[in-house]
């Protein structure tokens, strides 16, 4: 174990919708809130379209927590998609546990175009607690043959 | 067997599997005679007795087509991959195992120490001493040595290059069949290869392409297991009745086998062509028509859902983004 | 199933902004730029700069340049918002020759030097979303915007005074409109005001002339005492279905006379036009300059539907154009446009018990009071206390009720002051009343506002600055028995006041109407979270939404006067000419496809699409995409259990790549963020 001097960052891919999420971290910038900068932000049209192939990508791909951001229900651009994305969270929170990726690394948030004070503080606020649970290093390229036996008690 | 040299030879292997991918092979009955009357059977455990240094003595590239089954669990297995790749000019993962891990992959959801106690702990073992196996042990006749564990399962082509993948557990005979009959027109000159990597012996579409039951618009309030409905309606589709079928997302080609005879498709021919996650596809899908907007109902209704993880990646836990559980993953790290 | 890593082909140019320092200021553009040229070579990057401020002239020249003289294939801007220079950049290169949508805008700016202080991890921030952005645009593909041809009706929903300027602006302009009121009768809100401030003009006089216009326009039909219910299609080619409820009253024959109205021996209470404070009948018009003239009959009241009996209407009709049997309608037209006016409704002032509305006899709403004051209203123009005849002597008028509050509305009504000092000067005039307003800011923004304010204070109102914490029956007092009285704290003066009344008005709040969510939903707009439509917007774009082709004009889009509401409606209308003179409208080609041969007729995205766009094959047993109608969300693609669909513009290669560019995943230098 190498001692660690400084704390751990959290590195979280967050998703966004373009009519709300989105415009609501754009306005979070244009009122030069201040929020961690951990998460990098990918825009998609709607919430709607936020496949879990996307979430277990980042996982896999070295993300400590995924962040979906779309509008509030009721409010979608496009009627109802942000309910799709709904589900598919619950759901994916269901199978991302037996594979060992804490409920806590998966997080959706609803934030309407004018909510950039609401985006900055959930951004700030799951920083955190991202960084309680420490890093994911997901592996997937384990290595071959575990060298040594598990035991070594040799029957009599 | 002949064991005239000029036909091309074949092989076929199995690493860990079950054997069903052999009796498939064997079950295109008559077929089994064009085999042996085009190829040379060079190395096939389950039918002769070639060893491990027959393969090693042919020149690289001398077994022409080798169906290579099972997935890679320990050390042995993945050798063997990398020799018969070597060996082989076409190597094909055969079957769910070699294709993405197949049920020995499940085993990715827990450690390796997990499942090393489960085997030598539970009631059928007798192990009264606690005893773990070793892979190395100085008998009075010399050193024996027995395979290691890899920490998780991985495909065939997470070891070795893959030409050619044919899902299915087992692949269906008609299909196998399908496909030497293509082979042996490749061999003549009459056809062409598909594109190395593609996958053969199966459909371009999904299940539902091919099963016969009737669909509707989908809006589903409650999930169930397939015995507390018995008997379900045999005309209408599976998941309308609220039986969680993994049809949808499930590559074609076994002529909807299980829904025809009454039972869901349990996702045994692995995703679509251009997926890239199939338990991902299932959950989008699954989510996507429950119908309900309130998270309190939405939870309830996947409560259906038994066991979600396993049922969306019952065969594709290996092949899958995520691989193996984080448990899987840091086990064997000492 | 593990795919191999395709050598990248194209020729990646990436341009990072300086914006002057509001970008550099921050992050080290320089050294972004270096490292972009340097370890995104791998990724295809052939050139990477950096430069003052991208979005001018000289920086599109830079991209031009460098498409024409490299050769390249793809561009990565590294500056703002897409939101704001997106299609400053596409048509730049597509300037040079390159397919605009081969550009990819990355904001580093909203996203990273306006919002972190850290300098190093806002550096190493820049450096992924840039490898994002490389990754991305490498799979984006050359796409055409659709184009669409565009119907030249408009379809305007509202008949206050935004939608009948709206409505007549086109009219005039030659193009056919529809104007959908729900009321039976046009002119809104506006219609119910005595006078209109700063001006005092009597608002119906100055609102009726616009409404005869309405009603006599050859290229306006007026749909009045109906709703839109659906609305299918996109913008350009929208088909509203709308239900028109039957009147019983048949318009062909009817002349206006009113004898029908008259003779109508059931009273019913107005709480409409008249604020709950007069009556009209069960077959009524709401007022008498009501466009159109017809009267509709109110059948939850009208005897003959309750009983089977009376039917004096059709007694007394001289040309017989009663019709009880008359059924509502439904209609369906086609417009390639949509203006939404609808306006808005009052807050209920019951919902402040400390304020005694509703329970306390002489406490009024807004909106009763300018039904007492106008002179056809209920009491002729009388200012009366609820007895019917006595004049007050001391009125207090409280502004802010329901606004400006977190327990209620947090935001600011707009006209409340302005009205609050019209009614100051009413009551001033009309009964030579002490008046008292009470106020927390005298909010008097526009052209004659704050002169009016002036003219108020010399008209010897006197002006109490503080929140009213109760108005109340309960005499502690000598002087109070009798009297409503004000309990404030006047924070001028630095005391508590208990001021007795005989009257006091209550400046209720403008509110979204009740059914806002549900209209929106039917338009294909959303709601902000106060329930007011959405602009696309807020300082640039107040009159256009989300949706293309669907508008929003007055109040709908928050509290506003009349001048505001009017100045939208013609903005709303000169936004409509502008499109209906194009004649066609390019959309953006961001939508789904299905693959008939990967398709397997699930169906499980068959009802994913709001917009009605998949539809099934029962012959071929496939789905399909109507790329028109199409809006291009994703959400099926996502679902499609076979991967059978595909999105242009957001496709499953662009964001997978677009994920591993953001994780460094195939670079060595891996990026961490460093402690705040």
């Amino acid at each position: 174990m190498t001692e660690e001097t400084k704390p751990f960052e959290p590195v979280i891919i967050g998703f966004t919708c373009n009519w709300c999420s989105y415009r609501a971290a754009d306005m979070a910038g244009i009122s030069r809130m201040k929020y961690a900068p951990n998460v990098r932000l990918i825009r998609l049209m709607c919430s709607g379209r936020l496949d879990p192939t996307f979430v277990f990508k980042a996982f896999a791909s070295g993300a400590d927590a995924v962040l979906i951001s779309g509008c509030h229900p009721g409010d979608c651009h496009y009627a109802v998609q942000n309910y799709k994305a709904l589900r598919r969270f619950l759901l994916m929170k269901r199978v991302l546990a037996p594979m060992g990726v804490e409920v806590g690394r998966l997080k959706l948030v609803w934030a309407s175009a004018a909510e950039g004070a609401i985006f900055a503080k959930e951004v700030n606020q799951f920083v955190e607690e991202v960084r309680k649970l420490g890093p994911l290093n997901w592996n997937k390229e384990v290595g071959g043959a575990v060298a040594e036996p598990i035991k070594e008690e040799v029957a009599a | 067997m002949s064991v005239n040299g000029s036909k091309p030879k074949f092989a076929m292997y199995w690493a860990a599997s079950c054997g069903g991918c052999e009796i498939a092979v064997l079950n295109t009955n008559e077929k089994i005679l064009d085999v042996d009357a085009n190829f040379e059977v060079a190395f096939w455990p389950v039918a002769m007795d070639a060893k491990y240094k027959d393969v090693e003595a042919m020149e690289d590239g001398e077994i022409t087509l080798c169906l290579f089954n099972g997935g890679m669990r320990n050390d042995e297995n993945e050798h063997i991959a990398r020799l018969l790749r070597r060996k082989s000019k076409i190597l094909v993962a055969f079957g769910s195992c070699a294709c993405e891990g197949c049920i020995p992959g499940l085993a990715n959801f827990s450690s390796i120490e997990e499942i090393v106690d489960t085997a030598f702990t539970t009631l059928t073992t007798d192990n009264p001493n606690n005893i773990r196996p070793q892979t190395s042990y100085a008998a009075p006749e010399g050193e024996i040595h027995i395979p290691t564990l890899n920490p998780v399962l991985k495909t065939l082509d997470q070891v070795v290059d893959v030409d050619y993948y044919m899902p299915g557990c087992p692949p269906e005979s008609p299909q196998i069949a399908a496909v030497i009959d293509l082979v042996i027109k490749v061999l003549k000159g009459e056809a062409q290869l598909p594109p190395k990597g593609s996958t053969i012996g199966a459909g371009d579409s999904t299940v539902c392409d091919e099963c016969p039951r009737k669909r509707n618009v989908k809006l589903i309030k409650e999930f169930k297991r397939i015995q507390d409905i018995a008997p379900a309606d045999p005309e209408l589709c599976l998941l309308e009745q609220g039986i969680p079928c993994n049809g949808p997302a499930t590559r074609s080609g076994c002529v909807a086998r299980c829904p025809q005879a009454g039972a869901q498709c349990i996702g045994c021919y692995g995703p679509a062509e251009g997926v890239v996650d199939y338990g991902a596809r299932l959950i989008a899908a699954f989510a996507s028509v429950i119908d309900s907007d309130k998270p309190e109902e939405i939870d309830q209704i996947l409560d259906g859902l038994v066991d979600p993880a396993g049922q969306f990646y019952r065969f594709n836990l290996a092949g899958s983004l995520l691989h193996a559980s984080k448990a899987a993953q840091m086990s064997g790290n000492r | 199933m593990s795919a191999e890593e395709k050598k990248p082909k194209e020729r990646i140019g990436v341009y990072v902004c300086h914006c002057g320092s509001n970008i550099a200021g921050v992050v080290n553009v320089a050294e972004v730029s270096k490292w972009a040229g340097e370890q995104l070579a791998s990724e295809g990057v052939v050139v990477s700069r950096d430069y003052k401020f991208m979005c001018s002239s000289l920086g599109q020249e830079l991209i031009q340049k460098d498409i024409k003289e490299m050769g390249l294939t793809r561009v990565v801007v590294a500056a703002c918002s897409p939101h704001l220079h997106e299609a400053t950049f596409r048509n730049a290169c597509k300037g040079a020759g390159l397919n605009p949508y081969l550009c990819e805008l990355v904001s580093i700016r909203e996203q990273v030097s306006w919002v972190h202080t850290d300098k190093v991890a806002a550096t190493e921030k820049a450096k992924a979303i840039i490898s994002g952005g490389v990754a991305r645009v490498a799979h984006h593909e050359p796409l055409e915007p659709l184009r669409v041809p565009i119907h030249p009706a408009t379809l305007v929903v509202g008949g206050g005074i935004a939608g009948i300027q709206a409505a007549l602006e086109i009219a005039d302009a030659g193009f056919p409109v529809y104007l959908v009121e729900r009321e039976p009768s046009i002119g809104g809100h506006m219609a119910q005001f005595d006078k209109t401030f700063p001006t005092l003009d009597c608002s119906a006089c100055i609102l009726t002339p616009k409404m005869v216009q309405v009603g006599n326009h050859p290229n306006i039909t007026l749909l009045t005492w109906s709703e839109v219910t659906k609305v299918d299609g996109y913008v350009g080619n929208f088909v509203a279905t709308i239900n028109k409820r039957a009147r019983y009253v048949n318009t062909k024959d009817c002349t206006g006379c009113g004898i029908c109205q008259e003779k109508c021996p059931k009273k019913v209470i107005d709480d409409v036009f008249e604020a709950g404070i007069g009556y009209r009948k069960a077959v009524y018009t709401p007022f008498p300059q009501a466009v159109p003239k017809y009267p509709v009959i109110d059948r939850e009241n009208c005897t003959y539907f309750l009983k089977g009996t009376c039917k004096a209407c059709e007694k007394f009709c001289p040309t017989g154009a009663i019709n009880f049997n008359q059924q509502d309608e439904t209609i369906s037209v086609e417009v390639g446009n949509i203006i939404l006016a609808t306006g808005w409704q009052l807050f209920d002032a019951r919902r402040v018990p400390n304020y005694g509305y509703g329970r306390l006899a002489n406490v009024f709403t807004s909106m009763e009071f300018e039904r007492l004051s106008n002179a056809a209203g209920p009491t002729g123009g009388n200012i009366v206390l609820r007895d019917g005849h006595t004049i007050p002597k001391a009125v207090g008028i409280v502004h802010c009720v329901g606004s400006r509050d977190k327990n209620y509305n947090n935001y600011c009504s707009s006209i409340c002051c302005m009205q609050s000092l019209k009614f100051a000067h009413l009551v001033h005039e009309k009964t030579g009343a002490t008046v008292y307003n009470f106020y927390i800011d005298i909010r008097t923004p526009a052209k004659g506002y704050d002169e009016f304010y002036q003219r108020l204070i010399e008209e010897g109102t006197l002006f109490v600055r503080g929140k009213v914490a109760e108005v109340t029956d309960a005499a502690r007092n000598p002087g109070e028995e009798g009297k409503l009285i004000v309990q404030v704290e006047d924070t001028l003066a630095g005391k508590q006041r208990r001021i007795p009344l005989d009257m006091v008005i209550l400046s209720a709040g403008l509110e979204p109407r009740a059914d806002s969510k549900a209209v929106a939903k039917i338009f294909g707009i959303s709601c902000s979270a106060d329930g007011w439509f959405i602009e696309r917007h807020p300082k640039l774009d107040p009159v256009a939404t989300m949706t293309e082709g669907v508008y929003i004009a007055g109040v709908v889009q928050g509290p506003k006067d009349i001048p505001a509401s009017v100045a939208q409606g013609a903005a709303a209308a000169a936004r409509v000419l502008g499109k209906i003179q194009q004649k066609e409208i390019a959309l953006e080609p961001v939508r789904a496809t299905i693959n008939e041969a990967r398709c397997s007729g699930c169906r499980i995205c068959n009802n994913l699409c709001p917009f009605n766009a998949i539809l099934f094959h029962e012959d071929k047993m496939v789905s399909e995409v109507n790329p028109a109608l199409c809006q291009g969300c994703g959400t099926c693609i996502a679902a499609c259990p076979a991967g059978a669909i595909t999105g242009t513009g957001f496709s499953n290669e662009q964001i997978l790549s677009q994920i591993e560019g953001l994780l460094m995943v195939n670079l060595k230098s891996l990026p961490l963020p460093v402690e705040q």
